[in-house]
């Protein structure tokens, strides 16, 4: 097949002070093609997609568009020569429909409401997208949303489309269907390029991969050639086992006990209603669901972030073997109660960690009480740091380096490491791995597996379902705020669990918020 | 067609820039300092025609030229520091308290209310005493209203604390209203009550108490619990909730700190330098202390660096402005130069500029 080429970078440079984010790279691509762009995080993806988008300006380097050399200095530029980005976080007006959305700031000529919107059914018809151009954007949930910003872009007649991480918020049945739109779109002759590092979906959707690693271009091979394992090589560097250990759970006794649960938010949304189950020390019980169904007030709750509305939840000591009632109680008095809970919330530099903060003070958040001093002992959390930076291989110039200056994964390195530092019984965890590279993502499964070992009771809120299957025993599916079901994370299937995590009741829902909130 | 491509090339860009050592920010700052001072003294050839070497001259002399004028920039200096000492703990929990002038302004009257009244009725050990409790609690109270409401009902305290100030200065007009009969609106000192004076100067008192809080406050916010919690809070609340820090506590403790430190600027203006209160006798200290806090980027030792260059501004401008006879308000202007500048420096120490100068076309191509 005669190939056409669209879009070819010439040597791209980008630093950000002394970081290099990009460094001469090469990338060509066609017209009619799925390219993915791979590479861990922090190997300059996003910064390499943000200079053809025209958000960053390239240090160095040429950009070729059909042949010609061009200058992208802003978006309008890069919508000008047809190419247009969906980004990970999107940005549309909550209280404006699709439509409105899609020709906002819009400058050609008269704007006429009606015809736009039949030229958005008409784009959206074209390549199989289900879209009401009258629906508000806050009614919608986030495939429909993501559906909004991808046809704004084709509305605009973008010819190259770029998508950063577009998976990450989906489910396994959305992801399929987003799949089939590219598809088509591919078949009329656009060119798609997709920033992703889920592995099975480059394989799965693509035709060519091009690896990056720490900011240099490593290669480009045909998705037909290639394999997880080739690829994974290519990205880290080096070969990588992508077998998540896991070993038997072993003398397992009721720890945490969650009983018909239910919290209501300010604005009176049900967040849960009716949660129940049982953690059990020396196993991960993994906690899956829908981006916002509940999972992190759940954990909040627990840790007497929340105030529930109804429910119990009671904690059996192993030392004493008595059961400790922790509905109600603060986090101080949990910890009082000699109940050893740890929690690694999702929002680590928000919640779980301070960031202008240095590592040995973050080490702190947790023991600084300790002693009727007015005055903090830095000592022993400044001992801690220095054990947790060596034993956990933080990357850090030193302890009194503030924690924002670290990447993703170290950040949650030093998170973890503290929490898992107060020896805990229990131990939660939300979204561990967000953002980390293989790596470091494994660091983190073999930590928890460690814990395990030693008896912990975990809880894993996880979004990858191959990650919560390969590593967690039994796995509760929320939906909604309501368990759905629990499986065996030993013989769990994907569309099973894609399945409880969408069922119906989950369909009525978020219009019925959307109508609360008018 | 090449080159016309070229030509649209933005001249240059804009880039974050790493971290930069200490030494090299600090050299920034100073050197942004001494451009204010230059563009000032050429402002002053354009516009008035003054030998900017006259213009630094008798800036020099308004500040130091006699011990009489060291010691009272030494004052007017501990004055500010003090105020500002006491809006750095709120400002570091992100409470943005700029009601000092107010709270200032109560903790002066109180201590001017005790004189007033108490005075010569008490053994004087007694009176004192009264006068400080009265001006620290009055001044606390002032500042705990706002922090009531922002803690209970999540109220704006930038407005909440802004309003108060001007309920205090009526206050004052109202309570000097009534003390002084003959109507003329000014309260005569009672410089019998003051408190008592020591050392090489009348406002040695006033300069020692000032720089034993400074160190206190200093201490308290590097190496207390409490001055971690107020960073905890200031830095995140959801972490602050995390680690189970009881928020409304701290808000309304560090509230109840702050305004104690501005009673004690009411004293030591009114018990301590013009035995009087009037409506002016803050004269803008509790907003100029915002800025000095700041500069200082909240550390109370930097704080004596950055309350001595705007004291030194605001005693040198106003010695300018007699010298060549002009509009009193070169002083704001000056200072606000100089805060231009030093604000716009840290554009600098942030980011640096890169300018394009790539090849026309490419080698390759």
């Amino acid at each position: 097949m005669e190939k056409t080429v669209a879009l070819e970078l010439r040597h791209l440079t980008k630093t950000f002070g002394s970081v290099t984010a990009n460094k001469n790279v090469d990338l060509t691509v066609y017209r009619g093609e799925i390219l993915a762009i791979l590479g861990e995080n922090g190997s300059g993806k996003t910064t390499l997609m943000n200079m053809i988008s025209g958000l960053y300006y390239p240090d160095s380097g040429h950009i070729l568009i059909g042949g010609e050399e061009v200058v992208i200095g802003s978006p309008k530029d890069a919508f000008r020569y047809k190419i247009g980005m969906v980004h990970q976080h999107f940005k549309l007006v909550d209280v404006f429909s699709a439509a409105e959305n899609i020709t906002l700031g819009m400058k050609d000529g008269k704007f006429n409401l009606k015809e736009a919107k039949k030229k958005i059914s008409e784009t959206a018809s074209r390549y199989g997208f289900l879209l009401d151009p009258d629906k508000r954007v806050y009614q919608m949930s986030v495939s429909e949303k993501q559906t909004v910003e991808i046809v704004k872009v084709l509305y605009r007649g973008a010819e190259i489309l770029i998508l950063d991480e577009p998976t990450a918020v989906l489910t396994p049945q959305e992801t399929e269907k987003l799949f089939d739109v590219l598809r088509r779109m591919r078949d009329d002759g656009k060119s798609i390029i997709i920033i992703t590092h889920k592995l099975h979906e480059v394989l799965a959707l693509t035709d060519r991969v091009a690896v990056l690693r720490k900011g240099e271009g490593v290669g480009t091979v045909n998705t037909a050639e290639t394999n997880e394992a080739e690829l994974t090589e290519l990205m880290v560097g080096k070969k990588v086992s992508l077998n998540i250990e896991r070993s038997e759970p072993k003398n397992c006794v009721d720890r945490l006990c969650v009983s018909h649960l239910t919290l209501t938010d300010r604005e009176g949304r049900k967040i849960l209603s009716d949660i129940s189950f049982t953690a059990r020390s020396g196993e991960i019980l993994g906690i899956a669901g829908i981006a916002g169904s509940g999972q992190r007030e759940l954990l909040e709750t627990v840790a007497g972030l929340q105030k529930p509305d109804a429910g119990a939840i009671s904690y059996l000591d192993p030392t004493t073997g008595e059961t400790v009632n922790l509905l109600g109680k603060t986090p101080v008095q949990i910890r009082d109660l000699g109940v050893r809970l740890s929690f690694v919330p999702e929002d680590r530099l928000g919640m779980g960690l301070v960031g202008n903060m240095n590592i040995i003070d973050n080490m702190m958040l947790r023991s600084y009480r300790k002693g009727r001093s007015a005055f903090l002992n830095r000592k022993d959390p400044k001992n801690l740091a220095e054990r947790i930076i060596e034993s956990l291989e933080i990357v850090t110039p030193n302890a009194v380096t503030p924690v924002r200056r670290l990447s993703g994964g170290n950040v949650q390195k030093v998170l973890v490491g503290r929490e898992i530092a107060s020896s805990p019984t229990v131990l939660m965890v939300a979204y561990p791995v967000r953002g980390l590279d293989i790596n470091s993502s494994y660091t983190i499964y073999n930590l928890l597996n460690r814990q395990k070992e030693s008896g912990v009771s975990i809880l894993f809120v996880g979004e990858d379902l191959d990650v919560l299957i390969g590593l967690c025993d039994r796995i509760l599916v929320i939906n909604s705020g309501r368990v759905t079901g629990i499986v065996d994370g030993r013989n769990a299937e994907k569309g099973e669990i894609g399945l409880l995590m969408t069922m119906t009741e989950s369909r009525r829902n978020p219009a019925e918020e959307g109508r609360e909130k008018q | 067609m090449k080159a016309k491509e070229s030509k649209r090339e933005p001249l240059f860009h804009i880039v974050r820039r790493d971290h930069m050592p200490t030494w090299n920010r600090m050299l920034i700052r100073v050197l942004a300092v001494l451009a204010a001072l230059i563009f000032c003294g050429i402002l002053m050839v354009a516009i008035f025609h003054i030998d900017p070497f006259r213009f630094y001259r008798s800036m020099l002399d308004g500040a130091f030229k006699t011990p009489r004028r060291r010691w009272y920039l030494l004052q007017s200096m501990s004055i500010l520091l003090c105020i500002s000492l006491a809006v750095t703990p709120a400002f570091k929990m992100r409470f943005w308290n700029i009601g000092a002038e107010g709270q200032t302004m109560v903790g002066g009257l109180a201590t001017a209310a005790v004189m007033f009244y108490l005075g010569g009725k008490i053994p004087t050990p007694l009176l004192f005493v009264a006068m400080i409790a009265a001006a620290i609690l009055s001044a606390m109270i002032w500042a705990l209203i706002p922090a009531v409401f922002k803690a209970r009902w999540n109220t704006n305290e930038t407005l909440f604390t802004l309003m108060m100030n001007y309920v205090a200065i009526q206050l004052v007009t109202f309570c000097i209203g009534n003390w002084v009969k003959s109507g003329s609106g000014i309260l005569a000192p009672m410089s019998k009550y003051g408190l008592p004076k020591f050392g090489p100067s009348d406002y040695f008192p006033n300069i020692l108490t000032v720089a034993v809080l400074t160190v206190l406050m200093f201490v308290y916010l590097r190496y207390s619990k409490h001055g971690y919690e107020i960073s905890v809070v200031g830095e995140s609340e959801n972490t602050a909730r995390y680690i189970g820090i009881n928020v409304k506590k701290v808000i309304l403790r560090t509230m109840a700190l702050s305004g104690a430190l501005c009673g004690i600027a009411g004293l030591l203006l009114v018990g301590g330098t013009n035995y009087t209160v009037s409506t002016s006798i803050v004269d803008n200290q509790g907003f100029t202390a915002i800025m000095v806090s700041w500069l200082a980027k909240f550390n109370p030792i930097f704080m004596i660096l950055t309350s001595f260059l705007v004291a030194f501004l605001q005693a040198g401008t106003k010695q300018v402005s007699t010298d060549f006879r002009i509009n009193e308000s070169i002083s704001d202007i000056v200072t606000a130069i100089l805060l231009f500048f030093i604000i716009g420096c840290e554009f600098f120490i942030q980011y640096k500029i890169l300018f394009n100068h790539r090849q026309k076309g490419s080698e390759q191509a």
